[in-house]
């Protein structure tokens, strides 16, 4: 391991003397356990363990970059060589180069990445957690009778950041999953409908256990037996979390630094409106113990930290690496990755209704359980993607639905999040709780 | 230098090391074993705001080894080509593989075609090239139109070697090129104001081709950059998209994304053969109207998706016909999944890269000409949707509902084109859709766009490609 901290910042040196003003070097190894299992049998165990480097340089406020997963001396001497050489194509920019401060990052022992129990799972149990969610999924409903496979994933890996301003960091982490697909048909309708559930978690002790993921895939299966279409209408729709999430990475486009200073986003512009409805809170959380999406710097090496997005419906931050940051006079919000933003822990704030208050408020209304496509403009807002669900009338679910987009314009959407539900949970880096959106069309027949 | 020399020469890879390392990957029993080793170099030259942004390149190095037991696979990569390394993740590969004696037989080189150029890319990266290529469509694109305000352009390319060899002997090496150039901007209306702000719309345009730089030129860069200016300032003026059921012409080339979704992803045959697909079990029926013909075919010139070998070692490549004159013939078959079903494999096992397993893929996929007249066509639509640009699709293969997104399309009314509206998705069944293709035109048109297919985690690149096509009905998921 101390090789791999040497690496980073040996070749932050090297990239020094072969001419770059300002370099910076991120070296990367991970080992992944795949185990996925389908109708009791074993059908793909991979365990692997790859290494790479990436490399940025500066020079007279231009940028160049490299990476390899070939960590011979002589292929990182000609790619730095080349890099340095190449800074030059790049036009000067006074935005370029490195963050000129790096507050201390959280120590990373204090955010719970890292499981040593999560790190030393063997392809025995992966295997054996996969085997037992499928064998209970297939036990539970004799409709829900096929199998598109059960797989658990372990993720193992650190971190090296190294850059010639003097940060050196590093951190690793854990992931684990355990996750199963299944499709039933009942006598009705011949039609196959299929449906998914999973867990993704930092640690073993927060993994789901086989039990509760085969019963709610069985469960997500069941209640798609005889879907129809509808008509064509405008109506209330609720997202369950699930679908609520995507809406959250689908919205994430529109808040980064880039998506703004590029005019990419509907949302550039607005900072400090009333955008969205006033129970709406947006927060991107690096800092959330044990959270998919927790890390304690970015890809710069600023520390992470929670910044909100939203706070009762009004924009008050885009999140910005240091690029971006400097171009619309912004700090960094430690999203950087080097070349725009990622998100941390990106989520809706949850609200004060139960979800079954939400679904009790629509008389008549779509819940969306999945969503199909792409569809979403970031620059309009316009937003129209295929969906699956449940019809609602009077409160209840009557009936499920399928082949239907909903549409709307995201701004419009934001500011008609009438009811945010109280069930928040983190299954990804994006999360949300139910939610109620109070009119979108909804195509059918 | 030829990918089989390279790694020879520079990594000491010869016949007898990948023999030896496919002795070890059966040590322990098994069916077969494939040891696939890749070399990638990547060049990228972004621009945006006039400003060149950035260059990159990058080295990818590694080698994937498989052991096949059943239906059961075993994988393992490494970074390193050191004997050491590859033996290690051969025995890892090996996990579960239990009794049974497969040796692994003397290694022959097979003779690959050359669809495309194999030619080492400059050695200066002809960077002032690419460079040309960003800046030219930057200055085409705003001099187009006064209302441009945003341009990006990007240009990327990969050199991949890679060698196979295969416990049944195969010794396989080819060279890939490909290139992408993209670019996109963003016009804005001041005349026309939304919530303070002035409307916007985002206009796009790629090429892409199994090609090196010699396939591209400064003339291409800025007709790509009209094209998206003039896609961008049409959307300015765009309605709102209908909602509903209606009719929906699919213009020739991009539209195959359709196919691509609809079809081509029902029929990898994984899905069917593990009965996930709504096409399971039915070849030999009639799944479409006889106006469809559907084909999957690697050995086209240059295009995405064209290769010379597939990701397991299959050569050569033949055309495989997937649907013909609307009866279901053939899946695409990988090698696994050809011999479990008991079928022929189709040269389909496609892998992202050395870090993924072959899955069945598909490559350029495309509806075959029909005899209709594009014209006639349009004029037999008395209200519906004029499908001209696409942003992707998706599809749930189980019950085969698909969507795709579109990104510029247009209202027919009366049998005419009468103007634009704002992107929206389209949705529908496989299985439906091909019973409501109701007219082909003769008009036959391969994109040439940068596609992207996403399955199972991995990336691949595909062509795709159609005539104008009518769809008698399909939900058009507009607001109006």
């Amino acid at each position: 391991m101390r090789a791999m901290e040497q690496l980073a910042e040996r070749w932050v040196e090297r990239a020094r003397a072969a001419g770059a003003e300002e370099a910076e070097v991120m070296v990367h190894e991970s080992t992944h356990l795949v185990c996925q299992v389908r109708q009791g049998a074993t059908e793909m165990l991979t365990e692997a363990t790859s290494r790479s480097l990436q490399l940025r340089v500066f020079l007279d406020q231009r940028v160049a970059r490299a990476s390899s997963s070939d960590l011979r001396e002589s292929t990182l001497e000609s790619l730095v060589r080349g890099a340095v050489g190449r800074a030059r194509l790049a036009s000067p920019d006074d935005c370029a180069g490195l963050p000129q401060e790096f507050p201390a990052p959280p120590p990373p022992e204090s955010l719970g990445l890292f499981d040593p129990e999560a790190a030393a799972l063997a392809a025995e149990e992966g295997l054996r957690l996969a085997r037992e969610t499928e064998r209970i999924g297939l036990s539970l409903d004799a409709r829900v009778g096929n199998s598109g496979g059960a797989g658990c994933h372990r993720g193992r890996g650190q971190v090296w950041l190294a850059n010639s301003r003097g940060f050196a960091g590093s951190y690793r982490a854990t992931s684990l999953s355990l996750s199963l697909y299944l499709l039933g048909a009942d006598g009705a309708s011949h039609e196959q409908v299929s449906d998914y559930w999973y867990s993704a978690t930092r640690t073993r002790a927060g993994l789901e256990s086989p039990e509760t993921i085969a019963r709610t895939t069985v469960e997500r299966v069941q209640r798609h037996f005889g879907a129809r279409k509808v008509a064509t209408q405008e109506a209330p729709v609720v997202f369950e979390p699930l679908a609520a999430a995507e809406l959250l990475s689908d919205l994430f486009g529109a808040v980064t630094g880039e998506a703004v200073h590029l005019r990419r986003s509907f949302l550039a512009g607005a900072l400090g409106e009333l955008v969205a409805a006033e129970g709406v809170t947006i927060v991107d959380d690096g800092l959330m113990p044990g959270g998919l999406g927790t890390r304690p710097f970015d890809r710069e090496g600023v520390a992470a930290q929670r910044t909100p997005v939203f706070e009762n419906g009004v924009l008050r931050n885009y999140l910005c690496g240091t690029y971006s940051a400097r171009r619309l006079g912004r700090k960094s919000t430690g999203n950087g990755t080097g070349n725009g933003e990622a998100p941390s822990n990106f989520f809706l704030a949850a609200g004060p209704y139960a979800p079954e208050a939400i679904l009790g408020s629509v008389a008549r209304g779509l819940y969306v359980t999945r969503l199909l496509g792409q569809g979403v403009n970031l620059v309009t807002g316009d937003y129209s993607r295929g969906a699956f669900g449940l019809w609602i009338e009077d409160g209840r679910f009557a009936y499920p639905v399928h082949e239907i987009t909903i549409s709307g314009n995201l701004r419009a959407m934001l500011a008609g999040m009438e009811m945010v539900g109280s069930d928040l949970e983190f299954r990804d880096q994006f999360a949300a709780p139910t939610v109620k959106i109070a009119v979108m069309t909804v195509a059918g027949t | 230098m030829s990918a089989q020399e390279f790694f020879q020469r520079v990594h000491g890879l010869d016949a007898a090391l990948l023999e030896r390392v496919l002795a070890e990957a059966l040590a322990r029993g098994g069916d077969s074993a494939d040891v696939y080793v890749e070399y990638r170099r990547h060049t990228s030259v972004h621009l945006e705001e006039t400003l060149l942004k950035e260059t990159g390149e990058s080295v990818a190095l590694g080698a994937g080894i498989r052991v096949v037991a059943g239906e059961e696979t075993g994988y393992a990569y490494t970074n390193e080509l050191t004997l050491d390394a590859l033996l290690g993740a051969a025995r890892t590969a090996s996990a579960i593989a239990r009794g049974g004696k497969t040796a692994a037989m003397n290694l022959t080189p097979r003779d690959v075609p050359a669809r495309y150029s194999a030619e080492e890319p400059p050695a200066d990266g002809a960077w002032a090239q690419k460079s040309a290529f960003v800046r030219a469509a930057d200055a085409a694109a705003r001099a187009a139109d006064p209302r441009v305000r945003e341009v990006s352009a990007t240009w990327n390319d990969e050199w991949r070697h890679l060698l196979i060899a295969t416990s049944v002997g195969e010794l396989v090496a080819d060279t890939l090129p490909l290139f992408t150039f993209s670019v996109s901007v963003v016009a804005e209306d001041n005349g026309n104001r939304q919530a303070g702000l002035p409307v916007r719309q985002a206009g796009w345009k790629n090429r892409g081709l199994r090609a090196g730089i010699e396939a591209f030129s400064i003339q291409e860069a800025e007709a790509l950059a009209r094209e998206a200016v003039a896609q961008a300032t049409t959307l300015l003026e765009a309605a709102e998209a209908p909602a509903g059921e209606m009719p929906v012409v699919l213009a020739p080339g991009t539209s195959g994304v359709l196919l691509h979704e609809s079809v081509g992803h029902p029929l990898e045959a994984d899905a069917n053969r593990k009965k996930l697909s709504v096409f399971s079990g039915r070849l030999g029926e009639t799944v479409a109207t006889e106006l469809c013909t559907v084909v999957d075919d690697a050995t086209l010139p240059r295009l995405r998706g064209s290769l010379n070998v597939d990701g397991e070692g299959t050569v050569p490549l033949e055309p495989t016909v997937l649907i013909e004159r609307g009866v279901l013939r053939a899946y695409l078959q990988d090698r696994l999944s050809a011999r479990l079903m008991g079928l022929q494999p189709t040269g389909n096992g496609r892998r992202q890269d050395y870090t993924a397993i072959p899955i069945p893929r598909m490559t350029n996929t495309f509806l075959a000409a029909g005899t209709d007249d594009p014209e006639q066509i349009l004029r037999s639509v008395e209200r519906g949707i004029y499908c001209k640009a696409f942003s992707g699709g998706q599809v749930e293969p189980a019950a085969g509902r698909f969507t795709f997104s579109m990104h510029e399309a247009y209202l027919i009314e009366n049998g005419r084109i009468t103007r634009p509206v704002r992107g929206a998705t389209l949705i529908g069944s496989g299985t439906d859709i091909l019973q409501n293709i109701v007219a082909v035109g003769h008009d036959l048109v391969m994109d040439t766009g940068a596609w992207v297919c996403g399955k199972g985690g991995q990336g691949a690149a595909v062509g795709v490609g159609t005539p104008t096509v009518k769809i008698a009905r399909m939900t058009v998921g507009g607001r109006r």
